[in-house]
């Protein structure tokens, strides 16, 4: 390919991977290193650096869409990112030293735990509940608007949280990937925190987590301008795409099809790295 | 100052942060595939390319010479600020706000990230 039509394909993966990550929620990056991977055999390094660089650009766009619903909690969210960064930066300076074909085959099983979660989907209904003793002294909980009124809400388990928060940082430098599945689960699961509150939350999380690892790939030569130029504008302009039309979709037929491609993908990763091919 | 007022002004600054970042990203893609020579590209092994476009002065240096791939690191070392400078926000709102808790927790945060950018350098 030359450089002309490497830039037009990747361009073109990138908006269609940002625009289904935000129709889904699951965010751009889990399709678009797989997508560089496989179909035009960019090296995992440069696509994971690509991918993280979108990531920031997804999450810091979004960012003041989410703020202005009064979702997302600014406590909570810095709070775990003291864990999350930590995490980053751990998972950075491993995926220095893992092979590629580990890096492969480890994105092929978070993979799969992503199309689970895209197709469980979101659960029903959320009954707010009281702060625990950790969750009080922090002064986690807040209040959201559900119909028009505020709700308030606690924080619980704050310690598992922060482990899983961990956890998901870590994934999130090893892979270049905003891992915002983890994050919600660590928050709405673990932390029994609503789940609207907990999804903006994480977004508004996920750039700080992959500004952590940044630097580190950055000095390591993760990040090819060549391959990441095309792959930021495009998932950037398909993410803002996708939020615009977020209103209109049916959401829970295309999640179940984003779970397919998912982990069709996981199964293509996860082969491609034993063979070797990857 | 409220947590409220805080995080849309923090909203607005990342949003402004992206736009510069992806113009400046987008200046320097035209650029290069303007100059781009007609071979073909593959990216299949991985090649350290040197600190000319991976650390911090010497992305500065290459973009101020405007050469194509500095412009675009240049764009996508602005977005990665973009984050930071929502982290130092939030320091100085949490400290308006005399909220000593928080502005620990966020400084704690913004040192982390500073770690990993100073590691760039």
């Amino acid at each position: 390919m030359t450089a002309w039509e490497f830039t037009a394909v990747v361009w073109g993966l990138s908006f269609l991977a940002g625009f289904l990550g935000a129709l889904t929620g699951l965010g751009g990056g889990v399709v678009v290193v797989p997508a560089l991977a496989l179909a035009l055999g960019v090296n995992i390094k440069y696509a994971i650096g690509a991918s993280l660089v979108s990531v920031i650009a997804t999450s810091s766009g979004a960012a003041a869409a989410y703020v202005r619903e009064g979702f997302s909690n600014i406590r909570i969210g810095m709070f775990l990112e003291v864990a999350t960064t930590l995490g980053a930066i751990l998972g950075a300076f491993l995926a220095g030293r893992v092979s590629t074909h580990a890096l492969a085959i480890i994105f092929g099983l978070v993979l799969i735990q992503a199309a689970y979660h895209s197709f469980r989907g979101a659960p029903d209904g959320d009954r707010p509940i009281e702060s625990d003793s950790l969750g009080r002294r922090l002064r986690l909980g807040s209040s959201y608007p559900v119909d028009g009124k505020a709700q308030e809400y606690g924080v619980r388990n704050v310690p598992a949280g922060f482990g899983l928060m961990f956890g998901a940082g870590t994934l999130s430098g090893l892979l270049g990937i905003g891992s915002g599945a983890v994050k919600v689960i660590a928050m709405d699961r673990i932390m029994r925190i609503p789940f609207k509150v907990s999804t903006t939350t994480s977004n508004f999380m996920i750039g700080v987590t992959a500004a952590a690892s940044a630097g580190i790939y950055l000095s390591r030569g993760f990040i090819d301008p060549r391959v990441a130029m095309p792959v930021m504008l495009g998932v950037l302009t398909g993410a803002l795409l996708g939020a615009k039309v977020l209103v209109h979709a049916r959401v829970r037929t295309l999640r179940i099809v984003f779970a397919v491609v998912i982990l069709a993908l996981a199964i293509e990763m996860i082969v491609s790295g034993i063979t070797g091919k990857v | 100052m409220n947590d409220r007022r805080l995080e849309i002004m923090i909203g607005r600054l990342l949003q402004i942060g992206v736009l510069v970042a992806a113009a400046t990203v987008f200046a320097g893609g035209v650029l290069y595939l303007i100059q781009s020579p007609s071979g073909h590209v593959d990216y299949r092994t991985f090649v350290f390319s040197g600190p000319a476009l991976n650390s911090l002065s010497g992305i500065v240096i290459s973009a101020a010479h405007f050469q194509s791939l500095g412009l675009i690191q240049l764009g996508l070392l602005l977005l990665i600020a973009t984050p930071v400078a929502r982290v130092a926000m939030a320091v100085v709102g949490f400290t308006l706000e005399r909220d000593r808790l928080y502005t620990i927790v966020s400084l704690i945060v913004l040192l982390i990230l500073a770690f990993s950018l100073i590691h760039a350098s």
